[in-house]
């Protein structure tokens, strides 16, 4: 038995059909009467311990022959599940449909870090592909013990092993181990999330021999959710459950002082949970939660309103006191150079704080039974709040299991993980299995946000005209003032709330190219959170993580530079960039929009519809991407619209191009929507964006009219990202076309009509 | 005060004993464990709840149940089955359209009902019908390639 048997009938066992608890160890080439006397020696045996140092973790092989692979890392929209199947399929060579994928269940998967960072393939993938590989070596170290022939004398083709003088000796995966698990010791790494690397003695196989990745198979679970047959975690029901609501104050930072239980006491079962700053409801019936939430009359603390006016965010950040400088990249000596520079250029680019705006508020149901804790959530990172949760709770982490299922939408560290613990908490308060949903307004007023910031760009030229120095500095929020998971109580609105000692981080980042310059600087300083605790102002991981900003500004700033000195922006940057792979992508996104080598801005337009076109590339954690925007724009009412992109993107060598061409697609129409649309508004006491409203994001009528995608694949090369990366260079690019077409530089995002209207008055 | 309200869905009578300013949304999720229509906002803003009423796109997270009466109510589930599909689902299967896939009774049911009363719409009639849904993992450029196709399928 596993420790999480008890607690859910998804357990592992009624995966792996057949289920006995016997063990195949596996070591030198053994006879069936070895092979026999082991399963009897190990008969009693439990199925190893889920630890990252066991196969069986990774990889099992049903009875009927099929494949479950157990993956620590989960979907968020992108088919990462096909194609971790087909990364499987090829190393242990089964049919890619003999494969199934489960994601994100801490009772059957170890901890590789959720989805995080763009690193589902890049590193969740290396893992499975190491796993399955060391698993296709085992059955055949297997196979040529009960077939009599050397391992080195043997084919597999669809899960079936023969040798290849003769057909007739055979042995299937599902004959040698069907129904019983692995028990073979990896080469663990001893750490845990993204970093888990647990190789075992196999080789996997050389790119060249892959048959399935590179295929462009469809997902599985698109048929499911348009007919209504898939759950997401807002479908989940248990018996006995309950309906929960959280309140927030009006005033960020002020905290309950008294609360009037007898104003909610004719809504069935209604009961408040009340402990400091944390408020909630429950009810019998989700609409009760909803009514009693809102009813419930609550005297909230004097608190002094904690946030600036909006206006003065900016000189906000300006003003602050910096809480961390670092100097990430250094060369040369900078200061000189600008000191004998012929000509300084210098700029400053603003972002806003943006919220997830998750598409529904997080969903969270926990379940507390005879000392066992479930739940399941749409989190990006069940293992870590699985953590958060035993610390909310207090209980061992043993005793939970967290399940990932498909949530309303995520982009990084939303809602999903305060729901989670904030679900927890009531569920233990009241004694009853707690169904939580957050309303919309506590979705994107409450959400941590991407931070704000301000970036500072200056070039040095020689008389000639030549770039001799280059510095970028970034200040603002943190990425990490709440950590990037809810594993830590500090972290939580429910923690916050309860009065946990905080702990805010610091950490921003620089520019990610490869542009050569003699003297150049970058680097970065974060101030502290307006509000210490539970406020919605509160900043963490938002989709690519400060890299929309930092490329908005430092991409914006290349563009400058290349204009001041004539030069066509494509050009410029051919001049100084360095990396063969980033060379490649910027020709390749050229050569697909046929681009007209000139110098920005146009000169040949007049009226109010004006065109222009621009370009950025950055790179992301191995991943390279250049992307053109081609925009139009009414100047008599600042309307821009982003009418067509081409991207170029290298991530190493290519799984599924279909899942590509779609993840690129979603990067770049969310990157419009965050460079055109989408900011943050708060008073002094609150956020006040707090619907689709007041945090309008793109609208189909403003939909790109076309996203080309050009795909350089490197086969040769271990694939990186590509959740993220695409939408990095999105707002310089649009940017870019701006002052192409206008002649204006606009240096504030979003590119709001009345701002852009403004800035060509 | 609870009271007792016969709904009809998906061709089905169904009773509900509920507050009379309850939205449908919550009668068809938490009374009869319809879950296709999702709660995005409960203000009208975002299109995730949307059924059909008497084959007209509603928002049910702000339709009172008293509002319902004998209208027929149709979901996602009621507008086609993997064996018998409506052209608009298959479109979005063979598309490959949703990522997180919450948004989507919104875009399928608005839809099947804008290409029942128009056929062969141009790009601009599309997106007007279209306007105002929320996507928020910006699958916009594969919707509108779904919508064109069901349009040619509906011929």
């Amino acid at each position: 038995m596993t420790k999480f048997e008890s607690t859910s009938s998804l357990s592992r066992r009624s995966v792996l059909l057949g289920g006995g608890a016997l063990v195949v160890s596996v070591g030198a080439a053994m006879t069936l009467d070895t092979m026999m006397s082991m399963q009897a020696a190990y008969a009693q045996g439990a199925k190893p311990p889920l630890t990252p140092d066991q196969l069986s973790s990774y990889i099992a092989v049903n009875a009927d022959g099929t494949v479950a692979a157990y993956f620590g890392k989960m979907d968020m929209g992108h088919g990462l599940h096909v194609a971790i199947a087909q990364i499987v399929a090829d190393e242990l060579d089964v049919p890619f449909k003999a494969v199934k994928v489960y994601m994100g269940d801490t009772g059957t998967s170890v901890n590789q870090g959720g989805a995080s960072g763009s690193t589902g393939i890049q590193l969740g993938g290396k893992q499975m592909r190491m796993a399955s590989a060391e698993a296709r070596r085992v059955l055949v170290e297997m196979a040529a013990g009960l077939l009599s022939v050397p391992a080195d004398k043997l084919a597999v083709n669809d899960g079936v092993v023969s040798a290849t003088d003769d057909k007739a000796k055979r042995i299937s995966y599902a004959e040698m181990i069907g129904g019983k698990y692995f028990n073979v010791q990896l080469d663990w790494n001893k750490q845990y999330g993204n970093t888990l690397y647990a190789p075992g003695k196999a080789q996997p196989k050389n790119p060249k021999d892959h048959k399935v990745v590179g295929q462009p198979i469809k997902r599985e679970d698109v048929a499911p959710k348009v007919f209504c047959q898939g759950d997401f975690c807002t479908d989940i029901k248990v018996p006995g459950m309950v309906h929960g609501r959280m309140i927030r104050p009006a005033v960020a930072g002020s905290v309950p002082v008294k609360v009037d239980e007898a104003s909610i006491k004719d809504i069935a079962g209604a009961k408040v949970v009340w402990d400091k700053g944390f408020l909630g409801v429950v009810a019998n019936k989700e609409w009760d939660a909803i009514k009693a939430a809102e009813k419930l009359k609550v005297e909230w603390s004097q608190v002094d309103a904690p946030f600036p006016e909006q206006a003065q965010l900016y000189d906000h950040i300006r003003k602050a006191p910096v809480r961390k400088r670092e100097v990430e990249k250094q060369n040369g000596d900078v200061d000189a150079a600008f000191a004998s520079a012929a000509k300084v250029i210098e700029a400053e680019y603003e972002w806003p704080f943006q919220s997830h705006a998750s598409m529904g508020p997080a969903c969270a149901l926990v379940e507390i039974k005879d000392g066992n804790v479930t739940c399941w959530s749409g989190t990006q990172k069940s293992h870590f709040v699985q953590l958060g949760l035993a610390a909310t709770l207090g209980v061992p982490v043993e005793k939970v299991r967290v399940i990932h299922k498909t949530g309303p939408g995520s982009y990084g560290r939303n809602d999903a993980d305060d729901c989670a613990s904030d679900a927890a908490v009531l569920a233990k308060a009241v004694g009853k299995p707690v169904r939580l949903q957050y309303m919309r307004d506590q979705g994107t007023g409450w959400d941590p946000k991407g931070p704000a910031s301000i970036h500072k760009a200056r070039a040095a030229l020689d008389a000639s005209g030549k770039v001799i120095a280059y510095e970028f500095f970034s200040k603002g929020f943190s990425r990490v003032d709440v950590d990037t998971n809810g594993s830590k109580p500090q972290d939580t609105l429910a923690g916050q709330t309860q009065g946990v000692a905080l702990k805010s981080g610091d950490g921003f980042g620089i520019p990610a190219e490869s542009y050569a310059f003699d003297n150049k600087r970058a680097g970065w300083e974060t101030i502290p959170p307006l509000l210490d605790r539970s406020s919605p102002l509160r900043s963490s991981h938002l989709r690519d993580p400060v890299g929309p900003q930092i490329h908005f500004a430092s991409e914006s700033f290349i563009d400058e530079v290349a204009a001041a000195v004539n030069a066509d922006p494509i050009e410029f940057r051919l001049r100084h960039i360095k990396e063969a792979r980033d060379v490649a992508v910027i020709k390749a996104a050229a050569e697909k929009a046929k681009w007209d080598t000139r110098p920005s801005p146009r000169k040949d337009q007049t009226g109010s519809k004006v065109s222009g076109r621009g370009i950025a590339y950055s790179q992301r954690n191995g991943t390279r991407v250049a992307v053109i925007a081609e925009v139009d724009i009414d100047r008599s009412t600042g309307k821009i619209f982003a009418r067509k992109f081409t991207v170029a993107h290298d991530c190493g060598q290519l799984i599924n191009p279909d899942g590509l061409v779609k993840c690129v697609e979603g990067n770049i129409v969310q990157g419009v929507s965050r460079t055109l649309w989408e900011e943050v508004t708060f008073d002094k006491k609150a956020v006040t964006s707090v619907d689709w409203i007041s945090y309008p994001i793109l609208d189909i009528t403003e939909t790109p009219g076309q996203v080309d995608v050009v795909i350089i694949n490197h086969p040769e090369i271990a694939p990186s990202g590509a959740g993220e990366p695409s939408i990095r260079p999105v707002a310089a690019a649009i940017a870019n076309a701006i002052f192409d077409a206008t002649g204006v530089r606009i240096r504030r995002v979003p590119f709001s009509p009345e701002r852009v209207k403004a800035a060509l008055s | 005060m609870t009271q007792k309200f016969t709904l009809n869905v998906n061709g089905t009578s169904h009773t509900v004993d509920a507050d009379p300013d309850m939205p449908l949304l919550y009668a068809l999720r938490d009374d009869l464990g319809l879950n296709n229509p999702h709660f995005g906002c409960g203000l009208a803003q975002c299109g995730a709840c949307i059924v059909h009423i008497d084959g007209q796109p509603a928002r049910s997270c702000v339709t009172p149940l008293s509002a319902v009466g004998n209208a027929k109510v149709v979901t996602l589930a009621g507008l086609g089955t993997p064996e018998k599909p409506h052209p608009i689902q298959t479109a979005y299967v063979e598309e490959q359209v949703p990522q997180c896939g919450y948004c989507i009774n919104g875009w399928l049911m608005t839809t099947a009902a804008f290409l029942r009363d128009k056929k062969n719409p141009s790009e601009a009639e599309i997106k007007d019908a279209l306007s105002g849904l929320k996507c928020r993992c910006g699958t916009h450029v594969s919707i509108l390639k779904a919508v064109k196709r069901a349009a040619t399928m509906m011929g």
